[in-house]
């Protein structure tokens, strides 16, 4: 099994969760982040007091995947975390590790049958 | 007694109440997140102990007979002592004393809990509070006998402070300047990001300041009459002048028009027309909210060339804009009275409060350093002071993090109580672990 981390813009969220469930994947876990890359961050001024913000908001998405199936999940993401045709830099990340198990709590069942 | 006059005034009391909890907001949303609750606090004990401290003592010091030399007032109303309900001020055709100590007691009350804002983050709280009961008894209530008691030296001086230029705000002002000398920088001054953490905090503070200021003006002339709907009128007048001068400057400087910078400026308009919106017109309004609003948005960059801390600019907004009200009122003051003679009466009534006050301020914040400590300890300054004094977190966006630590403990309620507390404690706990559960999932 793999888990599929993506980073991306919040305003993408939406389209990409669609996108997933379309695609078939049920389950996520959506966090809320901050991180910085190539973006660079913005300027606030208060009373003249300039601060800059590196680190921007973005939202993490965790899906978990059985091997075969974690091309298709990111292919389903980067298509819809893409902004426009070529990208904006921002759009963000997503990368996969392999995970050693996964448990369902309520029924115990492991490996792929728990997701 | 006039009616008309008591209402009006017993109305404006409680309008001037309000804006001690509006500063309190005003200020408490440009803190961090983990010091919000003692900045609100910092303003909101202040409608405690200087209550008590003027029927106490506080308005003999301040409106009592004068002891000689217009410099204190006597004891003779100790405890209000003497003061009937039916005992009038301003003759016959006057209102109730009891009206006019509870009006100046909500000035009393303000104008300490505005040196707290150049204090963020930083103080321990029971210090604080020793702190504010020296202030006004050495410095407020003598400095209120100076200009608004009819033997006060200023005020026999032709001084003009109408509402409290000179009292309230330069006296603030140049207090919170002396104690921010003793207590020093918050930790990461210059260095780290001191982000307000809600700025919408701010806007409904600097509204309800706004709103409650036409009490704190108008109200000042005692009276339902023409010279208290000057005073509203150039409030207002000027107070939106303010805003426009300090979001003019921001957008030229510093290239936006920000909320904060919208609030600042309202506020220094309400400042530097306080001490002058009953002496001159509509013009000279305008005239004063520009100048006060542009020139506080320059003062308040001073703090950082100058290197003290003045963390929410009480300096560069009360001190700086109550000069610009005490003076320009001596030279736009109608009827004939504007004119250097008169420039030269304010400017020494705003230097006599702002010497004894800087040199009181300075020695009673020495005093408190000195016996308990003024400043928090680092630790709890670093991980912010709420919950240091407090014991409390401003705001709970998670439902993990707490438990019950009263849980299964003994209850202080009697024995006939004990099982239904008990109960009610089971079900918070099973609800707790239901939330916890959500979170895990």
């Amino acid at each position: 099994m793999k888990l599929i981390t993506a980073v991306v813009k919040p305003h993408m969220v939406d389209e990409i969760k669609a996108a997933l469930r379309t695609s078939g994947v049920r389950g996520m876990t959506v966090s809320e982040a901050s991180g910085s890359g190539r973006q660079r961050g913005h300027t606030e001024v208060y009373r003249g007091a300039e601060y800059t913000v590196d680190l921007v908001p973005k939202i993490r998405i965790e899906v978990l995947a059985e091997d075969g199936d974690a091309d298709t999940v990111v292919d389903v993401i980067v298509k819809a975390a893409r902004s426009g045709d070529q990208g904006k830099i921002g759009d963000g990340k997503v990368w996969v590790v392999p995970v050693e198990t996964v448990v369902r709590v309520r029924t115990g069942e492991r490996g792929p049958d728990a997701l | 007694m006039n009616g008309a006059d008591t209402a009006f005034v017993l109305i404006s009391a409680a309008l001037v109440m309000l804006m001690t909890p509006g500063l309190a907001f005003f200020y408490g949303g440009m803190v961090r997140v983990k010091s919000a609750l003692n900045m609100l606090m910092m303003s909101f004990i202040s409608l405690g102990i200087v209550t008590v401290l003027w029927v106490l003592y506080g308005y003999s010091l301040a409106f009592g007979d004068d002891i000689g030399g217009g410099l204190l007032g006597g004891f003779d109303h100790i405890g209000l002592k003497g003061i009937r309900p039916e005992t009038l001020t301003g003759g016959k055709e006057g209102i109730p004393v009891f009206a006019f100590a509870l009006f100046q007691l909500m000035f009393a009350v303000i104008t300490p809990a505005l040196m707290s804002g150049a204090l963020a983050d930083r103080v321990k709280f029971s210090a604080w509070a020793v702190f504010i009961a020296l202030w006004v008894t050495i410095v407020y209530f003598p400095v209120a006998h100076w200009v608004w008691q009819a033997d006060g030296w200023l005020f026999k001086l032709k001084v003009i402070d109408f509402a409290g230029g000179t009292a309230v705000h330069i006296n603030a002002g140049i207090g919170a300047l002396a104690a921010v000398l003793v207590v020093g920088k918050r930790i990461g001054f210059k260095k780290d990001p001191m982000r307000p953490h809600s700025l919408p905090l701010v806007m409904l503070g600097a509204g309800l300041l706004w709103f409650g200021w036409f009490g704190f003006n108008a109200g000042s002339a005692l009276a339902a009459n023409g010279t208290a709907a000057n005073m509203a009128l150039n409030t207002q007048v000027a107070t939106g002048a303010a805003m426009l001068g300090w979001l003019v400057y921001e957008r030229v400087r510093h290239g936006a028009f920000t909320t904060l910078g919208a609030a600042s400026g309202a506020v220094a308009g309400l400042v530097a027309i306080t001490p002058s919106g009953a002496a001159v017109n509509a013009f000279g309004a305008v005239l004063i909210g520009l100048v006060a609003g542009s020139v506080c948005a320059w003062a308040v960059g001073i703090k950082f060339k100058l290197g003290f801390d003045d963390s929410l600019d009480v300096v560069g907004v009360h001190l700086v804009g109550g000069v610009i009200g005490t003076l320009l009122v001596g030279l736009l003051a109608t009827d004939g009275v504007g004119g250097l003679t008169q420039l030269g009466r304010q400017a020494t009534g705003a230097f006599a409060v702002m010497a004894y006050s800087f040199v009181a301020s300075w020695l009673l914040a020495k005093l408190v350093d000195r016996t308990i400590g003024l400043r928090a300890a680092e630790d709890d300054e670093l991980a912010g002071i709420d919950q240091a004094f407090h014991a409390e977190t401003a705001y709970d966006f998670s439902a993990v993090g707490a438990i019950s630590a009263t849980r299964g403990g003994g209850h202080p309620a009697g024995p006939g109580h004990a099982q239904d507390d008990r109960d009610r404690d089971d079900q918070s706990g099973t609800q707790d672990k239901k939330a916890n559960k959500k979170v895990d999932a």
